[in-house]
């Protein structure tokens, strides 16, 4: 298990966790190549849909991280992200995806630093709770 | 609000009694039509029928107890827009649920309609009423209502009913017009009329009906079929619970599906025009099939299955009103709705919400606040 390395998915909004990504690289601070960011306009497009997909291709975790409440581009898709995302950790578990491995954080363009430590915690973490499942098995 | 009426059954033909009272109402000048499930001379099928000509109501059969359809999905397609003219629609208890939910999804509209409800006693799934109807020939409704409504013998009956409708705890019709009661009432003297809106007591004047009171008992009959229902339901979300506890054994659960998508086209609270499974977004090109095989060392064929299902849950498990329709429609058995109501009832429950209780409720995943649900948020362990 030591040498696990959990591929997580991150789907992360342009106007704030993203940038605070680029900010982090700018900054010259590293964070762990297990994270795959997907830039979406908004966590509130972010549809239950493609968290689902990801699980089922062997996502270990999956991440949606925009903006803090109140500072949504769009006034307010991380509320609707953030309804989702609850409703996906009352669906998921239930099938034996453990719901740590779904998360959601709001990590605002200025927080760069922020940024690389939630990435390396998170990677921390999901090592710790070992590979999907849905990564072994013929499902499609 | 709940007035209270009286109406008739002449020489114990309560099939005769309730026909009389659709067309009755069907009479009135301000309702164009009636929706009302009705035998088709083929093949003894129950369908809905929308009736106009009030002498082409001799085989409507509300308690028939066949459900091939939800018609909530006819009555949005008959009120989407206004005409100008009111029909009234007879409807299951499930139906009217899942209308509220079309409702709140702008899909129909209440504004020109009359539902009448009769208490719900129950269906067979398609296959069965078949083998139901040939066994018993002659008014085989006449011989399942009056099994359903005496006691012990109506509980045994109960058994053979669909799941859907075993672990329906809604037999009382609430979001109605008009409910016709029948459960703990004497049906072969009379039947309990209650108008439940405005509308439905300005039909139930016209007609003249007299007034009267609900009969004492009724409540006491209607509570154990509840608690029988209920216990039922909860067995079944164990069982399903323990059946798909792993993502290995949600696929054992599917592993008959044909991806044939009926339950979705049968399903009355499915509420996308077009579903994303059915677009090009899945008629993935060939190279893709060879990568995933390779990948895996092997793909299950045709693909999606599990994410179609999963994806579907999480769409429409906040407007499930356990209808069961879905179970009905797969042409392989597999107990589709057991496995949805499981998560809906979760669902639902996470955001206090009840698929159909009320117009005024707006859909889990129409709106937010500005505080909530902030133990979804942050990575702490």
């Amino acid at each position: 298990m030591d040498d696990f390395e959990p591929t997580i998915i991150a789907f992360v909004c342009n106007w704030c966790t993203y940038t605070a990504a680029d900010l982090a690289g700018t900054s010259r601070l590293s964070y762990p190549k297990n994270i795959r960011l997907i830039r979406v306009m908004c966590t509130g497009m972010v549809d239950p849909q493609y968290i689902i997909k990801a699980f089922l291709e062997g996502a270990d975790a999956v991440l949606v991280s925009g903006c803090h409440p109140g500072d949504c581009h769009y006034i307010n898709g991380n509320y609707k992200a953030r309804r989702r995302v609850k409703l996906l950790k009352e669906i998921l578990p239930k099938f034996g995806i453990d719901d740590k491995r779904l998360r959601l954080t709001w990590i605002g363009a200025s927080d760069g630093i922020m940024f690389s430590e939630i990435m390396r915690d998170l990677v921390r973490q999901i090592k710790k709770i070992g590979p999907n499942e849905a990564k072994l098995q013929m499902v499609i | 609000m709940s007035a209270t009426y009286i109406l008739s059954v002449e020489k114990r033909d309560l099939q005769s009694a309730l026909r009389n009272f659709f067309s009755s109402i069907l009479k009135l000048d301000d309702i164009a039509s009636i929706l009302v499930p009705m035998h088709l001379a083929a093949n003894n099928s129950v369908k809905p029928v929308l009736v106009s000509d009030p002498g082409r109501l001799e085989s409507a059969d509300p308690l028939a107890p066949a459900f091939p359809i939800n018609s909530a999905k006819i009555v949005s397609s008959l009120t989407r827009k206004p005409v100008g003219r009111k029909i009234a629609a007879v409807l299951r208890p499930c139906e009217i649920r899942a209308f509220v939910e079309l409702i709140k999804l702008k899909q129909a509209s209440a504004d020109e309609i009359i539902i009448i409800s009769v208490d719900c006693l129950g269906a067979y799934s398609n296959i069965d009423y078949k083998r139901f109807v040939s066994d018993k020939k002659e008014n085989s409704t006449a011989v399942f209502v009056e099994m359903m409504l005496s006691g012990e013998k109506g509980a045994d009956e109960e058994t053979r009913l669909s799941a859907a409708c075993r672990a329906c705890e809604h037999s009382i019709p609430e979001k109605a017009d008009i409910r016709i009661g029948i459960i703990g009432v004497n049906i072969n003297e009379q039947l309990l009329i209650q108008a439940l809106t405005p509308a439905g007591e300005e039909i139930c004047k016209s007609l003249g009906l007299p007034s009267g009171q609900e009969p004492q008992g009724r409540q006491e009959t209607v509570n154990p079929i509840v608690a029988r229902r209920k216990a039922f339901r909860d067995e079944m979300f164990d069982k399903t619970d323990n059946a798909t506890d792993s993502i290995g054994k949600l696929t054992e659960y599917f592993a008959d599906c044909v991806n044939c998508y009926n339950c979705r086209v049968a399903c009355p609270v499915c509420y996308c025009r077009e579903c994303v499974f059915t677009t090009d977004v899945f008629n993935h090109e060939p190279c893709q099939y060879m990568q995933w095989a390779e990948r895996k060392g092997a793909v299950k064929m045709p693909t999606d299955t599990l994410f179609y299902h999963l994806t579907r849950l999480a769409h429409m498990s906040t407007a499930c009103v356990g209808c069961g329709q879905c179970s009905n429609a797969c042409p392989n058995e597999i107990p589709v709705m057991e496995l949805f109501r499981t998560v809906a009832y979760k669902t639902q429950k996470a955001f206090e919400y009840e698929a159909g209780r009320s117009s005024d409720e707006p859909p889990p995943l129409s709106v937010f606040r500005e505080k909530e649900f902030g133990e979804v948020v942050g990575i702490a362990e």
